[in-house]
């Protein structure tokens, strides 16, 4: 057996094992990472920090444990943003395991909000974000598209009470708030095929201005819609998430994670050239 | 760094162990792994009857019955029509019985017929229509070789993204067979359309290391115990575990090397 | 009527949904949020189905004393527990307190979390172990789908040197504005032409596969 025959049949957990050694050991080792933000990143942003006081934005939290990784940093960086520049968000979930991750982001971001921050040379005083004042938290119903056609009738109609069971009337931020009429955005971060049901029963329905935050696994499919105008901006994964995290000069899990992308990829490639290397080499040699 | 409280350790434990645990996959299956997949089962279907029945039944069914009686059927409550539904939603239960299985057809036609009747308008405007009116728009002849290396407001590109649509298309289109010129404007649509798959890739890699980074993230915020507050009740524990972890590992490591020899 | 009712049940309410979209007026609008109304507590039910499936299978397991039944116990363990705790401890059905009951939100943050984002977490070495020995340049189709990928990876790295990472960046930004966007845009067509297509063989009555058997 010649080196590329060994090549050819090593035991993938040799893979596995250099693939983790190099994450972790990439992980202990702080250094910086250059992040160059892109259209599609910087129009969300700018979308919201020329947002006024008190307007009202929409943030669909529609992922599972499954793909916190990716959109629990935008998530966060998204929603802190917005709070930090006193905006009210209405939340939903249209996942399974989604009202579980937004209740844990809404915690964290409180905590969050409380402490006295300075992004981009702006200090933001520490507040309390309170529920029913500064957000409303809608909940999780099943089948996405009839759920979205029905908040744009009128957000009490799939949602009679919000997520804790509270009557929506009785939150202040809900008054004189009937549906996507009285929001200025629609932010859908998803892990889940949801995303197209926001696409077509939501903004195509009720055109209102619609952004998405992306696994990094769909955000390549949906730049046809970035380029129609259906959706005037896309955070990809992790990587757009860290643009975000940029631009808002709040660097977290992201920024943090892109360190370790970078030599993973190189481990990936690695493994594609030396995969193919072997692959030419021995059909060279049963040709000889 | 914060001082951890003992409920606060115990817990982190248990999610770093159930990590582990899912973890040790990689190697081969093993107990633990089969312990924390069926637990995750369990408790993902606990977790959404709870979503069901306090998102979904009570705001939804029973605070709207609320005014009625049990004992009435809700027939005396200010909106009785509500009972249909549930009805009707419990009628598709006997999609289990083979001799009353047809009876969870109507509740399954309505749903359908609802379904799909919305789904025709919205998916033509916004997946057909809409696409296409962005395809035909004009392209830029004034500035048709754009400013800068592979500008994507250029003509060209443009013109690119048009013939590019068109070719996929073409690719697709299975009623006619792929001959002549037919076949050369579907063989530009199919690497148009590997491109587009090999960028999907690229992003796809990208996704799935950050899943396994933001474990590692995770695993080091679990980790992070503050040695000047730690008990000798938190070192014991956490040194137990983490060498019930090394033990396993090394026997395996032995088992491994013993094989080898055997089998040279 | 068994067969019958269902299909002229999909074409009525079928129907009546199209001529909504282009009738908006507000009695049309009035039948339609009451069918929306409706059609939340059905859908519920029909979800609960799920559930029920998952409890028989275990249930089986364990009184047949199936291969790894001990683990299905584990499962009914977790389901349990859950709508134990769901419940605020047994003490609240119908009001939502359950959420935010201390055992609930951990058993969610420190169990499911964990092992779900792990589970999925497990693909970064499969992928890997993939590129090593399944992706090859064997044609000029794949050879085409590696360097688009190849060109995506290496977008945002530094050790190419400035000059040539900036027409990395560039390429990579054209790739997925220009080709991508075409490839993408060509399947999204097909698409909707498809699911529309399918909407009128359901509601038309010529795709009855939901029916089941008789």
């Amino acid at each position: 057996m010649n080196i590329f025959d060994r090549m050819m049949s090593l035991d993938r957990r040799w893979v596995f094992l250099l693939l983790a050694l190099v994450c972790v050991i990439t992980y202990a080792i702080p250094f910086p990472i250059k992040i160059n933000v892109t259209n599609e990143v910087s129009s969300v942003f700018n979308f919201i920090d020329t947002l006024k006081e008190n307007d009202i934005i929409f943030v669909a939290i529609d992922y599972d444990p499954n793909s916190l990784a990716e959109m629990h940093p935008m998530t966060y960086s998204i929603v802190e943003h917005a709070f930090r520049k006193k905006l009210k968000i209405i939340f939903t979930s249209l996942s399974q395991n989604g009202p579980g991750m937004a209740d844990l982001a809404i915690r964290d971001i409180g905590d969050s909000i409380r402490v006295t921050k300075t992004y981009n040379g702006i200090t933001y005083q520490g507040r309390e974000v309170v529920n029913g004042i500064d957000y409303v938290f809608l909940g999780y119903k099943p089948y996405p598209a009839l759920v979205i056609v029905g908040m744009g009738q009128n957000f009490r109609l799939p949602f009679p009470t919000d997520y804790y069971g509270t009557p929506l009337d009785d939150h202040p931020l809900m008054q004189g708030v009937q549906n996507f009429d009285q929001v200025k955005c629609v932010i859908d971060i998803s892990g889940t095929s949801g995303v197209d049901m926001w696409i077509t029963y939501g903004q195509g329905r009720y055109n209102f201005p619609l952004a998405l935050g992306l696994t990094g696994v769909m955000a390549a499919d949906y730049y046809p819609y970035l380029n129609s105008g259906q959706v005037f901006g896309i955070l990809g994964g992790l990587l757009g998430a860290a643009q975000y995290e940029k631009m808002a000069d709040n660097p977290g899990r992201a920024i943090d994670g892109m360190r370790v992308q970078l030599y993973a990829h190189m481990v990936i490639i690695l493994f594609i050239i030396l995969g193919n290397v072997g692959f030419l080499m021995s059909r060279q040699k049963k040709r000889l | 760094m914060e001082v951890m409280s003992m409920g606060t350790f115990l817990w982190t434990s248990l999610g770093a162990f159930l990590t582990l645990a899912t973890f040790s996959f990689l190697y081969k299956d093993n107990p633990m792994y089969k312990l924390a997949e069926h637990l995750v089962v369990g408790v993902s279907a606990g977790y959404f009857v709870i979503i069901l029945w306090h998102n979904g039944l009570q705001p939804n069914l029973f605070s709207r019955l609320d005014d009625g009686n049990f004992y009435f059927f809700w027939l005396n409550s200010s909106r009785p029509w509500y009972i249909i539904p549930a009805i009707l939603g419990a009628m598709m239960w006997t999609r289990f019985s083979k001799k009353w299985s047809w009876v969870s057809r109507w509740p399954i036609a309505m749903y359908l017929g609802i379904a799909t009747g919305l789904s025709i308008p919205l998916e033509m405007r916004n997946r057909v229509n809409m696409q296409l009116y962005s395809t035909m728009r004009e392209v830029n002849w004034e500035n048709f070789f754009g400013n800068g290396f592979l500008d994507p407001t250029a003509g060209y590109s443009g013109l690119l993204i048009f013939l590019g649509v068109l070719a996929a298309l073409f690719y697709f289109f299975f009623s006619k067979e792929h001959t002549g010129l037919f076949k050369g404007v579907a063989r530009f649509g199919i690497w148009i359309l590997m491109i587009g798959f090999g960028t999907s890739f690229g992003y796809t890699v990208m996704a799935r290391i950050s899943l396994f980074i933001q474990r590692i993230q995770v695993l080091g915020d679990y980790t992070k115990i503050s040695w000047s507050g730690a008990s000798g009740a938190f070192l014991t524990v956490w040194f137990i575990t983490f060498g019930i972890f090394v033990a396993l590992g090394l026997y395996e490591l032995a088992k491994y090397i013993g094989n080898r020899r055997t089998a040279a | 009527m068994k067969r019958q009712l269902p299909l002229i049940l999909v074409f009525i309410f079928g129907v009546f949904m199209i001529f909504q979209y282009f009738v908006p007026h507000e009695s049309s609008e009035w039948v339609f949020e009451f069918l929306l109304d409706w059609v939340y507590i059905i859908g519920i039910f029909a979800l609960a189905l799920g559930i029920w499936s998952l409890v028989r299978v275990s249930w089986d397991k364990i009184h047949k004393r199936k291969e790894n039944w001990p683990y299905a116990i584990v499962t009914l363990f977790g389901l349990a527990a859950m709508i134990f705790f769901g419940f605020d401890y047994g003490r609240h059905f119908f009001s939502a307190e359950g959420l935010e009951n201390f055992m609930f939100r951990h058993f969610f943050d420190y169990i499911m979390i964990p092992i779900q984002a792990t589970m999925f977490s497990l693909l970064a070495f499969f992928i890997a172990s993939a590129a090593y020995r399944a992706f090859r340049a064997r044609s000029l189709l794949a050879t085409l789908l590696l360097m688009a990928a190849l060109i995506v990876m290496l977008r945002f790295n530094p050790y190419l040197g400035s000059f040539v990472a900036e027409y990395m960046e560039k390429t990579a930004s054209w790739l997925l504005n220009v080709p991508n966007l075409a490839a993408k845009r060509g399947i999204i067509i097909g698409v909707g032409l498809g699911i529309v297509a399918t909407a009128l063989k359901v509601i038309l009555g010529i795709e009855r596969n939901y029916l089941g058997k008789d």
